[in-house]
């Protein structure tokens, strides 16, 4: 794909009028992610987790978040990563998201998480679609920064997809390892 | 309340009246002498045109208008309730409902209706008013308008008018509170009026002259005693003496806030009102977020109770104690605070049975036991579908015609039993008839036609009773307007599950059939049963548990080929959980096995150990996790660490294909 393709519409949304986007970066595997920043409720340390035997590998488990039973997802498993483990970086990433137009709350788990910044539109591209091990619809986009790229992924997609726990999509990336 | 919507609100009013007018209606098919019942209807059917003029409904107000005319002659003797006039303001009823909800709605069923209703009416005229004429009455009323009603557009002088219209009336304005001229501004109204009306009409007809002003005025209405002679008024004195005596002081102006409705009926209304218990209507919602709060209380408590006992500290100790005490007496008072008498919604399903009776030609007669019995409000209002369906199919396809009946040597009138009775944590809400109960062998063919089961395969009663709940399921032949469709059945099994209840069917051929519905206390709030499977901490409802066992080394080792323990000569299949939920973690020495009921049978479910009583404040799982049958929710524990919630009967359901997978792989 030309990388200089506009995006289509629906991959716009979040830009401001100056075609920034403020973010949230943070690392899983050595690739550095970015999430909408006005997603994020809240960066926690180590919680203990509930595993909920029975559930779709990517939201494995539950947490307490100030009283309420939140969803814990594992964004590895979406990139066919490892599982994510647990180290004196890692965190969780509380964020509010509407799922089928329901809005909850989710924590990521991350392996380190970096810094709020802005991404300027004129320097991200769409996935490719060869050359990649992810799943090309689980990426909304790919932003330039020194020399290197940040992942802004899909949240919406990968929810839908993973919440499932459909393996029958030739969903790869959803098996453990 | 100030910033609800008053159009909810009245809404909200209505449905409650017209709930009222059809239990009287009801009642009073069976007791039509009953003056009391008459009364109690003519004064909702009034309260409802009041207030729906005042809400702006007016084609509402209108409707019910003539209903209540009905009603005031019926209320003065001078016609009976007969089931035609009853059963022409039932369907009027309907009407109104349409009404309230959309006061847009086209009236064209609305004239015809009327038309029904006056034909009862003056089949009534002619067998019993032809003798009595209306009574003539004096009435003094003097009114006074608020000084702006002028530039409101209050015509004083059509209001004069009208009541000219009603009968013979000698009007004298009063003129003692008009000023001095030079303080005299024309453009208000400073006259009051002293009518003397002598008319046929009804008290409420000269309400009703005042009815779009009466919030901001004031009306005093009062009949002169000297004409009282006829026979009917004596009557009628001695029925309503609140109504005679006190002259009714319609003071609105002071209480302008209050609903118009209420200072628009009869004293007697008001005073039963007063009885009647002092009553706050909250939204539910409210309520909700207050049972959220005590929940986290619960929680917190229970970790200061965790606190306390490492610590040595006396006093901290009995501080902890007494917000112990205090938190489960709040949480008892909210949960008491939720429940509602289950008779709200028995009283629904009068009507329905009614209608069926009418439709399907049948005499049925509709007994309920146990109204009193109190469930979550929230409950009460899911159940209201599973039951319609429930008595919709003991009426239809339970009870037989008449000639069947009698051709089977049973009384002709069938009947169908509601009934409610609490047992332990759960309510108990039977449907009951005596028709000829279900045909197993219909229902088994036609299971083996749709392919639910095996030809020939081996059920018990209660496995073919359980047939009728597969969706799409339906043994009539014929689709009727009221069922054979084979959804509704599907619908009562789905709601039901949704509550964690349970259906239990019972049927004699020949006798009748009986569905009992067992549902769960509260939705919010359990007693669970703390158990560790692996590393993991999970809840099991404690209305489900019957009892705890050791699963010794010896049975664990020679269960390996059959899962199962004989329990006091009765074999408990049981699952292991640490299996089921491949923990991956060596079983402790000691496994226990807590017995669960599903309602039919009983299973054993291995954990590694027991931790003790825990109450459960439910919060649900995330959309997340819908797919997970296994666990109805999750709960907070003392630690802060959450813990999940089994759901016995999901979870057997899945135990049992996993085991039937395991023995078709090897």
């Amino acid at each position: 794909m030309p990388p200089d393709e506009p995006m289509s519409e629906e991959q716009t949304g979040g830009w401001d009028q100056n075609d920034h986007l403020q973010v949230l970066t943070f690392d899983m595997q050595g690739e550095t992610f970015a999430i909408e920043a006005g997603l994020v409720r809240e960066i926690l340390d180590h919680i203990p987790e509930t595993p909920v035997p029975g559930a779709p590998n990517m939201v494995g488990g539950v947490v307490n978040f100030r009283g309420r039973v939140i969803p814990l997802a594992d964004l590895h498993m979406a990139f066919g990563f490892a599982p994510a483990k647990e180290s004196l970086d890692s965190r969780v990433v509380v964020i509010e998201f509407a799922l089928d137009g329901e809005s909850t709350l989710v924590g990521l788990k991350a392996d380190k998480v970096n810094e709020v910044t802005i991404l300027e539109k004129a320097s991200t591209e769409s996935a490719p679609r060869v050359g990649m091990r992810w799943r090309q619809d689980f990426i909304r986009c790919l932003a330039k920064r020194d020399g290197d790229f940040i992942v802004v992924p899909d949240l919406e997609r990968v929810f839908e997809v993973g919440s499932k726990g459909d393996k029958a999509a030739g969903l790869n990336a959803f098996t453990q390892h | 309340m100030n910033n609800t919507d008053p159009l909810a609100v009245f809404r909200v009013e209505a449905q409650e009246l017209l709930e009222q007018i059809e239990q009287g209606l009801l009642d009073l098919e069976r007791n039509p002498q009953d003056s009391e019942l008459v009364a109690q209807v003519f004064r909702a059917l009034h309260t409802l045109k009041g207030s729906g003029a005042m809400f702006g409904f007016e084609a509402l107000s209108a409707f019910t208008h003539h209903c209540e005319t009905a009603f005031d002659k019926v209320r003065k003797g001078e016609a009976v309730a007969t089931p035609t006039l009853i059963g022409a303001v039932l369907s009027a009823l309907d009407h109104m409902r349409t009404l309230a909800e959309s006061p847009d709605a086209a009236t064209d069923g609305g004239e015809a209706l009327l038309a029904d209703l006056h034909k009862a009416m003056e089949g009534e005229a002619e067998a019993e008013v032809a003798v009595v004429s209306p009574a003539q009455k004096t009435w003094r009323i003097r009114f006074s308008l608020p000084a702006d009603c002028l530039v409101n557009g209050t015509r004083p002088l059509s209001l004069l008018d009208e009541l000219r219209g009603l009968g013979e009336a000698d009007v004298a304005a009063v003129v003692d509170n008009v000023p001095e001229l030079g303080a005299l501004t024309p453009a208000e109204c400073h006259l009051a009026w002293d009518v003397k009306l002598t008319t046929t009409q009804p008290r409420s007809a000269i309400e009703d002259v005042f009815i779009f002003v009466i919030d901001d005025m004031r009306l005093e209405i009062a009949e002169e005693p000297a004409v009282l002679s006829d026979e009917n008024d004596k009557q009628k004195t001695a029925k309503t003496p609140a109504e005679k005596t006190v002259a009714d002081n319609v003071t609105a102006l002071d209480s302008a806030r209050k609903p118009a409705a209420e200072e628009h009926v009869p004293d007697s209304a008001t005073t039963q009102h007063h009885t009647a218990g002092e009553t706050v209507r909250v939204p539910a919602e409210r309520l909700d977020e207050l049972l959220d709060q005590v929940g986290e209380l619960m929680i917190a408590q229970s970790r200061l109770k965790q606190v306390s006992a490492t610590n040595a500290d006396v006093n901290l100790r009995s501080v902890a104690e007494e917000i112990e005490r205090l938190a489960s007496e709040l949480r008892d008072s909210m949960m008491f605070v939720r429940m509602v008498p289950i008779s709200q919604l028995f009283g629904r399903f009068r009507r329905l049975i009614h209608d069926l009776a009418r439709d399907l030609g049948k005499n049925i007669e509709f007994v309920t036991e146990g109204e009193t019995t109190e469930l979550d409000k929230t409950v009460i209002e899911r159940l209201a579908d599973p039951l319609i369906h429930l008595i919709r199919n003991a009426a239809d396809h339970g009870l037989e015609m008449p000639a069947e009946r009698k051709a089977a040597g049973k009384p002709e009138t069938g009947r169908v039993l509601l009934s409610a009775r609490q047992a332990g944590a759960e309510v108990v809400i039977s449907v009951i008839d005596d028709g000829h109960g279900l045909n197993r062998d219909k229902i088994r063919a036609k299971a083996e036609e749709n392919g639910l089961i095996q030809p020939g395969a081996v059920l018990s009663d209660n496995e073919i009773n359980q047939l009728i709940f597969q969706p799409g399921f339906s043994t009539a032949a014929n689709v009727t307007s009221l069922s054979g469709r084979g959804v509704g059945m599907d619908v009562v099994k789905r709601t039901i599950d949704g509550l964690r209840g349970a259906i239990d069917v019972s049927s004699k051929p020949g006798q009748g059939s009986q569905v009992d519905l067992r549902i769960p206390l509260t939705l919010a709030i359990i007693d669970g049963l703390l158990v560790r499977v692996g590393e993991g901490r999970y809840v099991i409802p404690l209305a489900t548990v019957e009892e705890c066992v050791e699963l010794t080394t010896e049975q664990d080792q020679r269960s390996t080929g059959r899962n199962f323990l004989t329990l006091r000569d009765a074999l408990v299949p049981f699952l292991r959980l640490r299996d089921m939920f491949a923990t991956g973690t060596d079983p402790d020495r000691y496994q226990k096995i807590v017995v669960v009921s599903t309602g039919s049978e009983r299973v054993g479910l291995v954990v590694d150990q027991i931790l003790g009583h825990h109450q459960t404040v439910i919060k649900p799982l995330s959309r997340f996790h819908a797919g997970v049958e296994t666990f109805s929710g999750a709960t907070i524990l003392g630690d802060g660490s959450v813990a999940l919630i089994l759901d016995v009967l999901h979870l057997v359901a899945v135990g049992q294909q996993q085991e039937e997978r395991l023995r078709a792989a090897g």
